[in-house]
């Protein structure tokens, strides 16, 4: 699975009308090892800026990271 | 290419409007400038419509002649132009090259939106289409969350401070309680603006811009026949258009905007002017952060000194600088396909010295920029006394 390093993050409390039942989450675009950055979606423990995380699904084309 | 002046504007008010249709809210602009200009329909030889998502807040495409001839103009080029935020900056940028090169006179821009129709939800989902759809908006983004990535970033690289974000809000509601026109005239304290509810952290709900209807509408004719129209013209100095990538997560620095940059650049060099000589600007304040970067990559400020700039008060009415004194997006509104064209009005009011309660002394150069989604397009204008 692919690592990286988080990039920038926030928490989402106002969502669009597809998300509206999993308020609050965490979004992130992460820096990845290989190169290249990527938007995806946190789960388990928040992250923060610089924090190693590990990709751990892909929903929908979405991939779910994990702090490492 | 022909100089070219603004010889009239019209604005409807910006705010939640239940009884007026799209329509009618870009011909009362229309309608505004016409007469703002002493222009009739029948002189309008182009005619050009900002407008972000009609199709999805109201269910209505084709949008440019179905307003066109309801304000009487018939049979010219009538064309939508659609650049997210930025529709009606590039609208505004689109019918200025018709008359900088010859191919027409007189023509009309104007910029519509119709929001609050819609749940909030539904006007976040619309919106979020402004962005990489494939991508960032697959995961759950809004842009209020591609926003609060970017202030999150902002403020890891140069310290910037959750205070300075409010700082331009309570600015910004400060300007816009001012104005008749508002969406929301309210003062707010720097408490307030801290504390509110959070919307995607570090944003809260007075780090956003409104939901709102609106319209607003520009006449545009060679300089040298300006006065056949009105003793009251505004020149177009400098503008410039540019482009960057849709997807945040494309960008090798999201802390700023190389379209804005880009445009503000080209925009300087045709007005023959540097930043410093700018006297006052409408910023686009989408975010709080988005009007602390803006004023960064437009060369107000250094990189990353955008936060205390603000904060001191130095873009304040009062300020060395005001920037957003018709309340900018933040408390004006932000009807999105109209703020553009909205910004060049606000513009013109203070060149032309009629800004009533918000009139600052400084006011014959001034700079609008207007930038769509997460900076994949920006438009940077500047207009001075004729």
């Amino acid at each position: 699975m692919r690592t990286g390093t988080v990039y920038t993050e926030t928490v989402i409390y106002s969502a669009p009308e597809a998300f509206v039942n999993e308020v609050p989450y965490q979004t992130a675009i992460v820096a990845l090892d290989g190169g290249g950055k990527v938007t995806g979606r946190i789960v388990g423990d928040r992250v923060q800026i610089d924090d190693r995380v590990v990709e751990v699904e892909e929903r929908d084309g979405v991939p779910f990271f994990q702090r490492k | 290419m022909r100089d070219v002046a603004v010889i009239g504007v019209g604005k409807t008010s910006f705010g939640a409007f239940p009884d007026r249709d799209l329509r009618s809210l870009a011909v009362e602009a229309g309608e505004k400038a016409l007469k703002n200009g002493h222009v009739a329909p029948s002189q309008i030889e182009s005619f050009y419509l900002g407008n972000f998502a009609g199709p999805s807040f109201v269910g209505q495409n084709h949008l440019a002649p179905y307003v066109s001839t309801a304000l009487g103009i018939q049979g010219v080029p009538a064309t939508r132009i659609e650049a997210a935020c930025a529709s009606s900056g590039s609208a505004f940028f689109h019918g200025w090259s018709e008359v900088a090169s010859g191919v027409n006179d007189i023509v009309m821009v104007a910029g519509v939106e119709k929001m609050t129709s819609q749940t909030t939800a539904r006007v976040s989902q619309i919106l979020a289409e402004a962005g990489d759809c494939s991508g960032e908006m697959r995961a759950g983004n809004t842009f209020a969350s591609l926003f609060a990535m970017i202030a999150r970033r902002h403020m890891h690289d140069f310290g910037t401070k959750k205070e300075h974000l409010s700082a331009v809000a309570v600015k910004n509601h400060a300007n816009g309680a001012l104005n008749p026109d508002a969406h929301m005239r309210k003062v707010i304290t720097l408490e307030q603006a801290l504390n509110a509810k959070p919307i995607a952290e570090p944003l809260n709900l007075y780090d956003c811009s409104l939901i709102s209807d609106g319209a607003a509408a520009a006449i545009l004719v060679p300089l040298e026949r300006a006065r056949e129209f009105t003793d009251k013209p505004v020149r177009v100095l400098g503008i410039a258009q540019a482009s960057d990538y849709v997807a945040l997560d494309q960008k090798d620095d999201i802390t700023t905007f190389p379209a804005v940059r880009r445009a503000g650049e080209k925009a300087y060099r045709m007005a023959g002017v540097s930043p410093k000589d700018i006297q006052f600007a409408e910023l686009h304040d989408c975010f709080t952060i988005a009007e602390i970067i803006a004023t960064e990559d437009l060369g107000f400020v250094a990189r990353g000194e955008g936060g205390p700039y603000a904060f001191e008060g130095r873009t304040a009415r009062t300020g060395e600088r005001p920037v957003n004194t018709s309340g900018g997006l933040k408390a004006k509104g932000h009807p999105v396909g109209a703020t553009g064209v909205g910004q060049i009005f606000d513009l013109v009011q203070q060149i032309r010295c009629e800004a009533g309660g918000r009139q600052i002394p400084r006011h014959s150069l001034g700079l609008a920029q207007n930038l769509g989604g997460s900076g994949a397009t920006c438009v940077v204008t500047i207009l001075g006394a004729a």
